[in-house]
């Protein structure tokens, strides 16, 4: 637990030095984009009358999931490029090998920082929504665990293949072909209803999906309508992060170990 | 001093180079000949890399005169570069392609036809010892492998001139002297070497003449053999002395040679014979460590020169 | 300082030795072509999800000239346009400044007979033809998915690769101004919101009227307005006021990297 929270006091000093960077990146580009898709898009959304999103503004509609899915985005970068580093570029993570840290305290030390990054992010995000008066319960307060919980799904995994890595080539292909196809079609920017029928169950498979619809029952206290469903996204998410934490500490201890 | 635009291969006269307040080359003078092996020898910040890419047509000239070939760097770059190779201080490979390709692709940019590209890269797989290596990235390459690759590059276009700066800075021994074997085969077909360093013995192994660099300026120009003939003596005897023994000296040494240098951590004696002279130190009673005699290098000539040794 | 004494040729914009760096892009992305393939899907999502996602939710907005066309349509040029901005800027931006700082790619290059005008001519040239390629794909996927609705159309691909011109030229002048990776989140804070604000996802009309003047100063709103008016088949004045302005911001970029470079490279 000790050589846990050293790696963690190691990030945070370095996140210190980009702090001003992330700035735009973590907490401003995710409020414009609430605002250009929430109201700028939103306005004709509301104006054209159309029943699905059930009497709720586009605004609100879109909040909760664009809080999960920034999250998500966020912890996908956060699992590629700062791992990739430390393991192969600037090789900080050999470096904290070499003194009394355990492969598992590196592994899991960078997890519980991506897990604070993201928090911050959330909470930031949260508070944006609760401004805009795009909130409807108390519950909001659970959005922001939740969205953490959603983005450590991916960024246990995605950490976990990062280890394995090299090169950052084909990291391309995971924010290509993975991280903005589930940001477009889980749920975010419109209801799953809408896609066809054929490509519904599918949106099952993304656990991004399972983490809008959980934020979003949160935010707009609606959770209590479909208690399984909410429970099975729980159920969903914690069983990702739990077994690919393991995975994670277990190639990140492969890596160290062959140098 | 000889020479002319006409029958030097690099011709400067009063060459300068300053950025900003800066003078990092202060009005040299220097010819190189066709074919010869010419050097340029001093400390890091003496001034040779600048004069280096002055030669290369890549940094501006000043002031001064400037000529390679006859042909003008400020009018007539590309033409000079087109016969010319140049292995830089930092390797710049390109690191998105592979051994072989890098050399390919190098031919390309002097224009030459893709076929002849190949067959010559081909040929300097060889001459570098790559041919192994020929489908291999770049980044796991060794520094020496790194360094033969850069060299190979520079001779795709078959250069009459190759410019080195600092050619084995960085190797170890047995790389470095693969690479000398290979530089001195490329004298040896007439192709004309400007190199810098700071090692006495890579300026003594492959160097006809060289000029000393120190603080922007050139301070001696010679063979390695005149410049130690005219700066040093034959032989050097270097006493060590236990701590705190150099500082009590106080003039006891005066008088064993022909000159005495007083280094942090030991004394030089200059003398043509340099086994009387620790006979004589002992003679006096001095009781050194340790007791070096060996024949002088030119880092004697330089810490003649400038009061300073060079790699510091 | 004397004078600034030009190494490189007198030739402003290059030669035709240009072609040897898209040779060597040819030859980088033999090996990474599925990055090149990649960057044809990010619009096209972006279109099956904004536009035919989302798209039922809205219905039609006003396109140009004011009619009422369907959300699809609306924003396919835009997303054509921004995609041409985006590949350029990322092309003149990040994968420049790794070559220009770190990999000095370019410092090996001017040891031949190449100036620095040859070198921003051809990592330009090589923007234009990645762009070109997607341009294709994305224009070939609206005619299959029912938006080719005029023969406009066609002047779409020049006009996209005009607005990578323009981005990719001045997007690589600003990187010969930038010391360390962390000022290009500054450019970040540039694309994006011209990305979500320049009339790309909803008509102006949603703004009050000073900051739509605001908006049809940026670039991108002129490019996205542009490529949607040949689109749509609805083409006047304007159009060739959208493209005199790109072209005239492509022109002065290339003129300040081309000194740019020469400074930085040729000191």
């Amino acid at each position: 637990m000790a050589g846990l929270s050293r790696v963690v006091e190691h990030r945070a000093v370095q996140y210190r030095r980009t702090f001003r960077s992330s700035v735009f990146t973590s907490f401003l580009s995710p409020v414009l984009f609430l605002t250009a898709m929430g109201l700028g898009l939103g306005g004709y959304v509301d104006a054209s009358g159309d029943a699905v999103l059930g009497g709720l503004s586009y605004l609100e509609f879109l909040a909760p999931g664009l809080l999960a899915a920034t999250v998500m985005q966020s912890a996908a970068f956060e699992a590629t490029f700062p791992i990739i580093g430390g393991l192969n570029w600037q090789r900080t993570f050999h470096a904290m090998y070499a003194t009394p840290l355990s492969p598992s305290d590196i592994a899991l030390g960078n997890l519980v920082w991506m897990a604070i990054r993201m928090a911050m992010i959330a909470s930031v995000f949260s508070a944006v929504i609760i401004v805009l008066g795009a909130a409807h319960s108390p519950l909001v307060v659970l959005g922001i665990p939740v969205a953490v919980l959603t983005g450590m799904a991916f960024a246990a995994p995605i950490t976990a293949f990062s280890a394995t890595q090299r090169t950052p080539n084909r990291f391309n292909v995971i924010f290509r072909f993975g991280i903005t196809p589930l940001f477009l079609f889980s749920g975010t920017f419109f209801p799953i209803e809408s896609l066809p029928d054929v490509l519904q169950p599918i949106a099952w498979l993304s656990p991004l999906w399972h983490g809008v619809d959980l934020t979003r029952g949160l935010v707009l206290g609606t959770v209590g309508q479909q208690p399984a469903q909410m429970v099975a996204h729980v159920v969903v998410l914690v069983a990702i992060v739990v077994v690919s934490t393991w995975a994670t500490v277990r190639m990140i201890e492969r890596r160290l170990i062959r140098g | 001093m000889p020479g002319s635009p006409e029958s030097s291969l690099i011709h400067a006269r009063g060459l300068t180079k300053r950025f900003g307040s800066f003078t990092a080359v202060d009005g040299v003078d220097f010819d190189v000949a066709p074919g010869e092996a010419f050097g340029f020898l001093g400390p890091n910040g003496a001034g040779k890399t600048s004069t280096m890419r002055m030669i290369g047509c890549v940094s501006p000239v000043t002031d001064g005169t400037l000529t390679v070939r006859g042909l003008d760097p400020r009018t007539d770059g590309p033409e000079i570069r087109a016969r010319l190779g140049v292995v830089p201080q930092q390797d710049t490979l390109d690191t998105e392609l592979t051994v072989r390709e890098n050399l390919v692709l190098y031919g390309r940019y002097f224009g030459l036809p893709r076929a002849e590209c190949g067959r010559r890269a081909d040929e300097l797989l060889g001459f570098a010892q790559l041919t192994e290596r020929q489908n291999d990235e770049v980044e796991p390459l060794s520094g020496g492998m790194k360094r033969r690759l850069t060299i190979a590059r520079a001779l795709i276009n078959q250069p009459d001139l190759l410019l080195l700066d600092e050619p084995t800075t960085g190797l170890d021994p047995q790389a470095r002297h693969l690479l000398w074997d290979r530089l001195y085969r490329l004298k040896q077909r007439g192709v004309t070497l400007v190199l810098t360093t700071h090692y006495m013995d890579e300026a003594e192994q492959l160097c006809d003449r060289l000029v000393v660099m120190d603080k922007a300026k050139i301070v001696a120009e010679g063979s390695p053999r005149q410049l130690i003939d005219r700066y040093s003596t034959r032989e050097v005897t270097e006493l060590r002395f236990g701590p705190g023994v150099q500082e009590r000296l106080d003039g006891q040494l005066d008088g064993l040679a022909d000159r005495i240098e007083h280094l942090a951590d030991r004394v030089l004696l200059y003398a043509d014979d340099g086994e009387a002279v620790a006979v004589a130190a002992h003679e006096r009673g001095l009781n050194p460590e340790t007791v070096l005699v060996r024949r002088s290098t030119l880092e004697d000539v330089f810490l003649r020169l400038t009061g300073r040794s060079l790699v510091e | 300082m004397t004078l600034p004494l030009r190494v490189a040729p007198p030739l402003m914009f290059g030669s035709l030795r240009a072609f040897r760096l898209i040779e060597r892009n040819l030859y980088v992305y033999r090996h990474g072509w599925i990055v090149i393939v990649s960057g044809f899907f990010e619009p096209l999502f972006y279109l099956l999800s904004i536009g035919f996602g989302l798209g039922q939710l809205v219905g039609t907005v006003p396109g140009p000239g004011g009619t009422e066309i369907p959300y699809q349509l609306f924003i396919a040029p835009a997303l054509l346009a921004s995609s041409s901005m985006n590949g350029a800027v990322t092309e003149a931006t990040l994968n420049f400044f790794f070559k220009l700082k770190y990999q000095k790619t370019f410092e090996s290059i001017l040891s031949t007979p190449l100036s620095t005008a040859d070198i921003a001519l051809g990592e330009l040239g090589w923007a234009l033809i990645r762009g070109a390629l997607y341009t294709g794909g994305f224009l070939v996927v609206m005619v299959a998915l029912g938006l080719g609705v005029s023969a406009w159309l066609l002047l779409t691909l020049p006009a996209a690769l005009l607005i990578s011109f323009a981005f990719g030229a001045v997007g690589m002048a600003a990187t010969s101004f930038m010391r360390t990776w962390q000022d290009f989140d500054l450019i970040q804070l540039v694309v994006l919101p011209m990305f979500l604000f320049s009339g790309t996802f909803y008509p102006l009309d949603a703004y009050p009227e000073p900051v739509r003047l605001l908006v049809q100063l940026t670039p991108l709103y002129h490019g996205v307005d542009l490529v949607r008016s040949l689109a749509v088949g609805v083409v006047g004045p304007s159009t060739v006021v959208h493209a005199a302005y790109l072209t005239v911001m492509g022109v002065l970029g290339l003129l300040i990297v081309s000194r740019r470079l020469d400074k930085l490279l040729l000191r």
